[in-house]
């Protein structure tokens, strides 16, 4: 038997690696995705007061630090038994996840995805990039990194500063948007709608570019999401759906704080992320961009659900692993339009933040986040204090899908070869980077980015490593 | 007009004023953490050591003299503060990311502007209890620095005596007035100076924190 490992996976956040068993004759008969950081932050947060915890707790990641801030945020409302948000707020919260998800998104596709899907899976490593990119394809660059920037800004407004700022407090928001700020936000707006809809016709043209795309990495699960009123697409705010490998509802219109009953989490002992599964019939599902296009209904952007019906015309629910990016790209404009909205909408700039709050015990938030649901759950003690944690993080949901994935790409693309290249190796990471994974944030860690590739021979030898 | 020498400066003083009162009443600040205006000078952080004719002494507690001359900005003492700040660090558990009185800390305030950019000393990491006992207020132990300012305040404003500090070096704790122990036996109020006159969070206000957003804290 022969181990291949990638050690360490790169232009993915978090550090992994996998590993690859080959038996004599070079088959793939194994593959795993280990991640080999520290989970942390279910521990230390106990005993700490239960107001910090939103600002605590965004510190697992630099990406997404918002999603965590505000999926904390909602937890520890319900926990002070708020009902509802003023309706500035409510707004504001979203607008500032939306600015999150806007950043996240292309950061992922425009930063770290798209030298593969440009230049090619085989091209030379040194060009697959944001600098090759740049070099390359300078106006469609500067784009993605202009289209970041808008995220970031709108978190800077309403956050104080663009990573792990303060935001959201125990029933409401801790500062209005100003007529200032919302103009400046205004002026640009524009051009980011424009820019990310050119986003979804390069995604969409890249994937439909190539028939092999539709099978690259093919899996088949359930895929879960919150979706709003009607099916309604939602980052924020919403109601548990899983759908079936066909389409078909596994659960529908499950309030949030009962994930328990319908998700639990499996350990293994080479890795640090767990494995979750569906109670029912233990499967294996997946969340983020594909799960939430393909679970949702409609979406309230109008440009964005005029994608959203092109896209399930290919199929629905869409299982390629590569329409990932583009559901990705669906999502980044939708941010966008609603962005748009919201900054129209007169309660933006309202100076009503905050409703009043009591004190309870348990309480469970959920949100969209770039990558997938995010479930945060606190329970505290009579005086204040956090006794329980569990976070379940959108790249853990994609855990099995994940190793699925790598398996597909090893079988087909390194079964039987005599020589293993890098452009073989790629191709297992250009898998795991459709999902977005965000290693750091799915174990909680405090570590370094980049992802190994080991290959271990049949005598459990290590044949060769390859990392960045 | 009387007056002291502060870095070359001449600087007014009236009688019954510390070196810490007139240099601040000129807009010359000497950094400080245990001082506050209108409270007995304590002198215990050493943050506000200065020459005094070649001498050192702490401003805070050292009466203004006719013709003294006061070296505060010198690069020695400079060096001195920034060791004090890192110990001071060091010795207790601060972790600003998620501190609500980040940003209107003023340790953390007195450590950027002395240029402080890591602990330097290996973190003693010290096991402190947490009393949130009382159902307004919380004592965050591993933020204590032991300045007495909530002992001065709770005996000299509140007119009580909620707490003290106990214990010689590494033992040293903040204590509280009661049996047990713990905050909820004391006759403390969330009205009492004591409860927020703490220069870092060591005593805060229970489900108060991060209502001031980044850029309009003490300090942004």
């Amino acid at each position: 038997m022969t181990r291949i490992a990638i050690d360490p996976l790169t232009r993915v956040e978090g550090h992994g690696k996998v590993t690859l068993q080959l038996d004599e004759e070079n088959r793939v008969i194994e593959a795993r995705l280990h991640i080999v950081e520290f989970r942390g932050f279910e521990k230390f947060v106990q005993g700490r007061p239960y107001w910090e915890v939103p600002v605590l707790v965004e510190r697992l990641c630099g990406i997404c630090p918002v999603s965590h801030h505000l999926a904390s945020a909602k937890a520890i409302d319900r926990i002070m038994g708020v009902e509802m948000l003023t309706p500035t707020a409510e707004k504001l919260r979203r607008l500032l996840h939306f600015g999150q998800v806007l950043q996240s998104h292309a950061l992922h596709f425009f930063h770290l995805s798209s030298p593969d899907l440009l230049f090619g899976f085989d091209s030379e490593v040194q060009q697959r990039n944001i600098a090759g990119l740049l070099k390359a394809y300078p106006d469609l660059a500067l784009k993605g990194v202009r289209l970041r920037k808008y995220g970031q800004e709108v978190i800077q407004f309403l956050m104080g500063k663009r990573i792990h700022g303060t935001g959201a407090v125990p029933g409401g928001m801790n500062k209005a948007l100003s007529i200032d700020e919302r103009d400046r936000l205004m002026k640009d707006i524009d051009d980011i709608i424009e820019w990310a809809d050119d986003a979804v016709d390069l995604a969409r043209d890249i994937f439909l570019s190539d028939r092999s795309y539709l099978d690259f990495a093919g899996l088949s699960s359930s895929f879960l999401s919150i979706v709003g009123e009607g099916g309604l697409h939602e980052l924020y705010d919403g109601r548990l759906r899983c759908t079936n490998a066909m389409g078909e509802f596994d659960f529908d219109g499950v309030a949030d704080s009962r994930y328990s009953e319908y998700i639990r989490e499996e350990v293994k002992s080479w890795s640090y992320m767990k494995f979750p599964y569906i109670v029912e019939g233990k499967g294996m599902y997946r969340v983020g961009p594909l799960a939430r296009i393909n679970n949702c209904d409609r979406m309230a952007s109008p440009l964005a659900e005029s994608r959203r019906k092109e896209f399930a015309s290919i199929g629905r629910p869409v299982h390629a692993t590569l329409a990932y990016h583009w559901a990705r790209m669906i999502e980044l404009l939708h941010c966008a339009e609603s962005m748009r909205d919201l900054l129209h909408d007169p309660d933006i700039i309202g100076e009503d933040l905050r409703v009043e709050t009591s004190m309870g015990r348990e309480g469970v938030g959920v949100i969209e986040a770039p990558r997938g649901t995010l479930i945060h759950h606190y329970r505290i003690d009579d005086e204040g204090l956090v006794e329980m944690a569990n976070l379940i993080v959108s790249t853990t949901h994609n855990n099995r899908a994940m190793n699925e994935a790598i398996l597909s790409v090893a079988k087909h693309h390194i079964d039987g070869r005599q020589e293993i290249t890098e452009g073989m190796l790629n191709r297992i990471e250009v898998a795991i980077r459709a999902f977005d994974p965000c290693l750091s944030c799915a174990t909680h860690a405090v570590g370094k980015m980049p992802l190994k590739v080991d290959i271990l021979d049949h005598r459990g030898e290590r044949l060769c490593v390859l990392e960045s | 007009m009387k007056t002291i020498h502060l870095d070359g400066h001449e600087i007014p003083f009236e009688d019954g004023q510390t070196v810490m009162d007139c240099a601040l009443a000129a807009d010359k600040p000497i950094a400080h953490l245990c001082h506050l205006p209108g409270y007995t000078p304590y002198g215990s952080c050493r943050l506000c050591t200065v020459k005094i004719d070649g001498r050192f002494s702490s401003a805070c507690t050292q009466p203004a003299r006719e013709g003294m001359q006061v070296e505060s900005e010198t690069e020695e003492l400079k060096e001195m503060r920034l060791g004090i700040l890192r110990m001071l660090f060091v010795e207790g558990n601060h972790y600003c990311p998620s501190c609500e009185k980040s940003g209107s800390c003023r340790l953390q305030h007195a450590a950027y502007n002395a240029g402080m950019l890591d602990p330097h000393y290996r973190p003693f990491y010290p096991k402190r209890e947490m009393d949130a006992s009382h159902p307004d207020i919380l004592i965050d132990n591993d933020r204590c620095i032991f300045c007495a300012l909530c002992v001065r305040a709770s005996r000299d404003v509140d007119g009580k005596a909620v707490f003290d500090i106990s214990g010689r070096g590494l033992a040293t704790r903040l204590v509280v007035n009661s049996k047990s122990g713990l905050l909820v036996d004391t006759d403390i109020s969330v009205e009492d100076k004591a409860v927020h006159v703490c220069p870092v969070g060591a005593i805060l206000v229970k489900g108060r924190g991060f209502e001031v957003p980044i850029g309009m804290r003490l300090y942004d």
